[in-house]
């Protein structure tokens, strides 16, 4: 072997992948590692849905849909007026929320989006949905249950109201952003006002992306608890919307702390009920906004 | 007669007619009502902290920064002090964030690194935003029954061989800061799993392809480019969820033991603010509800500030600049 053979010899690089290399062990490793993560942050959910379907499932029937809750040493009863009661106040709280976000929605995406004012509500709405849930508690109970001077469904849909005006205002100005252009241009040619272009075009095109949105403040609100604790506070009775009121959500915090074996099962049994409605409310809003992609 | 198109035309002959008063008005109401209602999302805001502020202000003139700096929570002797509660506060928020950060990163990586066909990587990514749908309060459930008997003999092994390091020094006997921390950090996954793989999203394709042109390893790749690129948004995606974990309540309320003291052990039960205002507002007395009115504006300027500061880094690293 001459020296210049032995030279190039030494200057080709290897192209063989060699797994026992130090970079190639590192990336198995780290592949691994990460895979293992993955697995592990999805055991959670599928804890919890099990559970809920051993636990819950065990008590759930019909009877539990309608009727009261049962008293501490009492057998039987459900969470009838709890459904309602959240019902009730979630429905309040959609109907103050839903044409508040959408008509700022519309302020937002189509007739000022770059003013100072838009910037300022865009920038308040992000920091609401940062709102730790409790001060939207909290700030009901100020304003609404020491001026009424008691508890009621109204303050708990207030205070849930809150929670759902910021998702349904950024979600539903997204969806009005993606208008097409020239929609909205062919409309405002034929002589359309603002308003006649926003209800007949872009309203009705972007109205999938809204529901979304609609659909997931919604789904939030249901499972809130905090906000309700001390607004709607609990009850055993049916609806009434000027005292204190049932929900799903304080149903079982209360029950969960609670030393008798009924009121645990139906604090599980309320935590299926609840979980179903929100994923359905989820996987709905889902379907939709992938639809309309 | 000249050709059609040179006829002119009367109002009313043609389609085009000037939108009628009812038209003008609908128009100016409908306009109107939604720059209202935006000017309204400010007040609403506005009048939140003015609201909570202005009850609180009583116990500020009454005990003045003491409320800050004292441990003590003693109805009966009108001492109040939320010391504990901002110390359990940061703590359960600083451990759910190490936690969830460290698990949510990797799977933003997991989810945008190509490791998953695409169909699969959607399945996974929706499992993900699941987490995310359940109610704390379920969280909380669980929690006491599922999650505190299997971490039980974890903690006292830790307790038994470790206990000379300060964060094992007590016995997890039931609630305590640790379980309570780890629901948190399950609640704060999805937040930041998914702002993070925005941010990787966000990176050309021409830098990935760039860096694996010259041979580099997959994780030679993400280590040594795909994380500094997208490190600013992964910064942002963190102070996103520990502001999420500084808010949420039903969940520490229900575990963490709602106990007066500052101790750095992870066993030992622990309390927060939101957690003292939910567990102590139903009950409380005119004074009391003032210090807790205090202690409710405290939790929101921590939170705001630090959802503010998660916001305007994501708004400034995303391409494109600031908006």
């Amino acid at each position: 072997m001459t020296a210049r053979q032995v030279d190039n010899e030494l200057r080709k690089p290897s192209f063989e992948k060699n797994p026992y290399e130090r970079r190639a062990l590192q990336s198995y490793v780290l592949s691994t590692l990460t895979v293992g993560m993955a697995i592990l942050a999805c055991f959670p959910l599928f804890s919890v849905i099990l559970m809920l379907l051993y636990r819950g499932g065990q008590r759930l029937a019909l009877t539990v849909f309608y009727s009261l809750p049962p008293t501490a040493f009492e057998d039987g009863g459900g969470f009838g007026n709890a459904i309602l009661g959240t019902l009730f106040m979630v429905g309040l709280a959609g109907l103050i929320s839903i044409p508040f976000g959408i008509l700022a929605a519309i302020f937002l995406a189509e007739l000022g989006p770059h003013r100072k004012l838009s910037q300022a509500a865009r920038f308040c709405a992000k920091t609401l949905t940062g709102l730790p849930s409790i001060l939207a508690g909290v700030f009901a109970y100020a304003s609404v249950v020491l001026v009424m001077g008691h508890y009621s469904a109204w303050a708990g849909g207030i205070a849930l109201s809150l929670l759902m005006i910021p998702i349904v205002m950024l979600t539903a100005e997204e969806a009005i952003k993606m208008v097409p252009r020239g929609m909205k241009e062919a409309a405002y040619g034929m002589g359309c006002t603002p308003a006649q272009a926003m209800m007949k075009v872009s309203l009705p095109v972007a109205m999938p992306g809204i529901i979304t949105g609609v659909f997931l403040a919604v789904a939030r609100a249901a499972g809130e608890t905090a906000p309700l604790l001390f607004t709607a506070l609990f009850s055993d009775y049916w609806l009434e919307v000027n005292q204190p009121t049932a929900s799903l959500a304080v149903l079982i915090y209360n029950y969960s702390g609670s030393p008798f074996a009924n009121l645990i099962e139906l604090a599980w049994s309320a935590s299926l009920v609840l979980v179903l409605l929100v994923l359905v409310l989820n996987i709905a809003s889902r379907l939709i906004g992938q639809r309309n992609k | 007669m000249g050709s059609p198109k040179e006829t002119p035309r009367k109002w009313g002959d043609s389609f085009a007619t000037p939108p009628s008063f009812g038209d003008v008005v609908f128009d100016r109401v409908f306009r109107g009502v939604a720059y209202a209602f935006t000017v309204l999302t400010i007040l609403v805001l506005a009048y939140i902290v003015f609201e909570i502020g202005g009850k609180a202000l009583p116990a500020v003139k009454e005990y003045g920064m003491q409320l800050l700096s004292s441990s003590d929570w003693n109805v009966n002797r009108k001492v109040y002090g939320i010391l504990p509660e901002i110390w359990g506060t940061l703590y359960s928020s600083l451990f759910a964030l190490a936690v969830g950060g460290v698990f949510g990163v990797a799977i933003a990586i997991f989810l945008t690194q190509d490791f998953l066909p695409h169909k699969v990587e959607i399945v996974l990514k929706n499992i993900i935003e699941m987490l995310a749908a359940i109610p704390s309060v379920v969280y909380g459930l669980w929690g006491i029954f599922v999650l505190i008997p299997i971490i039980r003999p974890l903690a006292d092994f830790l307790h038994e061989y470790l206990g000379w390091i300060p964060f094992f020094g007590t016995k997890l006997n039931g609630p305590g800061l640790f379980p309570a921390s780890l629901v948190l950090s399950i609640m704060i996954l999805p937040t930041v799993a998914a702002v993070s793989q925005d941010a990787f999203r966000a990176i050309p394709l021409k830098t990935k392809e760039a860096v694996y042109g010259m041979g580099t390893t997959r994780w030679e790749a993400i280590l040594r480019v795909m994380l500094p690129t997208a490190s600013g948004g992964i910064f942002g995606a963190l102070v996103l969820g520990f502001g999420r974990a500084l808010g949420e309540t039903m969940a520490l309320a229900m575990l963490v033991g709602n106990s007066n003291q500052i101790s750095l052990s992870l066993f030992s039960p622990a309390n927060t603010l939101a957690a003292l205002l939910a567990l102590n507002f139903p009950e409380a007395g005119p004074m009391e509800v003032q210090v807790l009115m205090f202690a409710a504006i405290v939790l929101l300027v921590i939170t705001l500030v630090v959802n503010v500061i998660g916001q305007l880094i994501i708004n400034f690293t995303r391409p494109g600049g600031a908006r």
